[in-house]
């Protein structure tokens, strides 16, 4: 190899090994970048945008009870709010990761979740409900899915909820709820089981296909999920709920998007 | 960092539950497409233009769009022409065994083109029909050095197939999945999904490779 050569690897080498570097050193802290209450300058917010009327997608625009909320306690805690859209399954991966600072994302406060991140304090009231196709009579309460194959959303408390009734045929697992509807629509599945505002929502969008049946059989919170080890984001953030709550913007945007 | 193997081993027989899946949805799928991919290899080659034209269409659309969006196809499309609905197996298999044939359809078709045309003449001449030309000259060779490619298309599909989870198939990669984001433990559970996955695909490129020097022998 010519001394040129020679040199022109070495420096090639260098300048990579420097780019790593601050790579290395930009990634982390981009995360962490804070001021001293720990709130970030910018707080970017994973969510999974398939779930009308909490997040869903209109456009270019993320719409919904949920986006509303965290643009409000972004604005609230004077940072910009970054919205990014991710798969369900990878949203606590995600986070965890460091490709944003929380979740909303209509998720249940649950225990197995709440060891591995941390929860805002509940923003919402929810429980589980039968999405079933419109004229099906012979499923009125979550006993009378034995022998059934129900459609649910991938590890979601629909699916945990119909795991603990006994005798179900088969659950079958989607990505969205919107799909695990399908199946029910489509006849592969008798029953879907999901939250109650979204069932609504459903049955609202096809009415002459699917309906809800029954009352809530389940009772669950949804929180805003941190990664662990930032409680003063978590402080802030219930700081903001709590006066979202005070003075009736809650109410407002409950009233705007929920329908039971 | 902490590692938890016993997730791994704890959910082993549920992982394999998933393994036997995917191999019985291999296994059969690539066992369709041969039927399948034969007969359209013949339609390709015969000399009625039609049969050869619906062969090539069948082939370029197979082979020219995403499996992915194949398997979508079947499983959310097909049942609202067929009127009836397709459980996420039945799905599956029909997706990717229509999927295979298309492949499959191209491999014996280079196996066939690649007997020499002198045997042909010599198959003529000593007055054997065309009937008879394939079956006892040009298929067995054919088949013989077609057992490569064949055994690539099983482990091509055995990975593939794990775009069926898509559709509620409860597969090894599926089964992954859902044990992954139950435990949080990606790094463990993936890992051992990807392991076992290399070892069905291993496996299969060692059967191959058993059943090619078989066959090389007996000729």
């Amino acid at each position: 190899m010519s001394r040129a050569a020679r040199g022109l690897r070495m420096a090639a080498a260098v300048a990579a090994v420097l780019v790593g570097a601050a790579l290395a050193g930009l990634l982390p802290s981009a995360g962490v970048r804070a001021g001293a209450s720990g709130v970030p300058s910018v707080l970017r917010v994973g969510t999974d945008a398939t779930y009308p009327p909490f997040e869903f997608v209109e456009g270019d625009e993320f719409k919904g009870f949920d986006m509303d909320l965290i643009r409000e306690i972004g604005r609230r805690l004077g940072v910009p709010v970054v919205i990014q859209n991710v798969a369900w399954d990878g949203l606590i991966p995600g986070l965890n990761n460091g490709n944003y600072d929380v979740i909303i994302s209509a998720m249940t406060i649950l225990e197995e979740r709440a060891a591995v991140v941390d929860f805002s304090d509940p923003y919402f009231t929810a429980g589980q409900v039968m999405v079933v196709r419109r004229g099906e009579t012979a499923i009125q309460r979550p006993e009378d899915l034995r022998g059934r194959v129900v459609a649910v959303q991938i590890n979601t408390t629909g699916q945990f909820a119909t795991e603990q009734i006994a005798g179900v045929r088969r659950i079958d697992k989607y990505d969205t709820t919107p799909l695990a509807v399908q199946a029910v629509m489509q006849r592969s599945a008798d029953a879907a089981v999901i939250d109650l505002a979204v069932a609504v929502q459903l049955a609202r969008e096809f009415p002459g296909q699917v309906q809800v049946v029954g009352e809530p059989f389940t009772e669950e919170y949804y929180g805003i999920a941190v990664r662990k080890g930032r409680p003063e984001l978590v402080q802030a953030i219930n700081r903001a709920l709590a006066e979202i709550k005070a003075d009736g913007t809650y109410d407002r945007l409950y009233a705007t998007w929920i329908r039971t | 960092m902490d590692f938890r193997w016993d997730i791994v081993w704890s959910s082993f027989p549920y992982l394999l539950v998933g393994a036997r899946a995917t191999l019985v949805l291999t296994t059969v799928s690539v066992s369709a497409g041969i039927v399948l991919g034969t007969v359209l290899a013949l339609m390709r080659l015969s000399r009625s233009r039609p049969l050869s034209a619906v062969a090539a269409a069948y082939i370029d659309v197979f082979r020219g769009t995403p499996l992915l969006a194949q398997i979508l196809f079947v499983f959310y499309g097909l049942p609202q022409v067929l009127g009836f609905p397709l459980s996420s197996l039945a799905a599956g298999l029909l997706a990717l065994s229509l999927n295979s044939a298309a492949y499959v359809a191209e491999i014996v078709r280079s196996g066939i083109q690649s007997v020499e045309k002198g045997q042909i003449e010599a198959a003529q001449s000593t007055g054997m029909t065309h009937g008879q030309i394939m079956r006892y000259i040009v298929l067995p060779q054919a088949f013989r050095r077609i057992i490569p490619p064949i055994g690539n298309e099983f482990i091509a599909m055995l990975k593939d197939s794990s775009l069926v989870s898509v559709i509620a198939m409860e597969d090894l990669m599926r089964r992954g999945q859902l044990l992954g984001s139950r435990t949080f433990r990606y790094f463990e559970v993936l890992l051992a999904v990807t392991v076992m996955y290399l070892v069905l695909t291993r496996a299969v490129s060692y059967l191959v490779g058993w059943v090619e020097r078989r066959v090389r022998v007996a000729a």
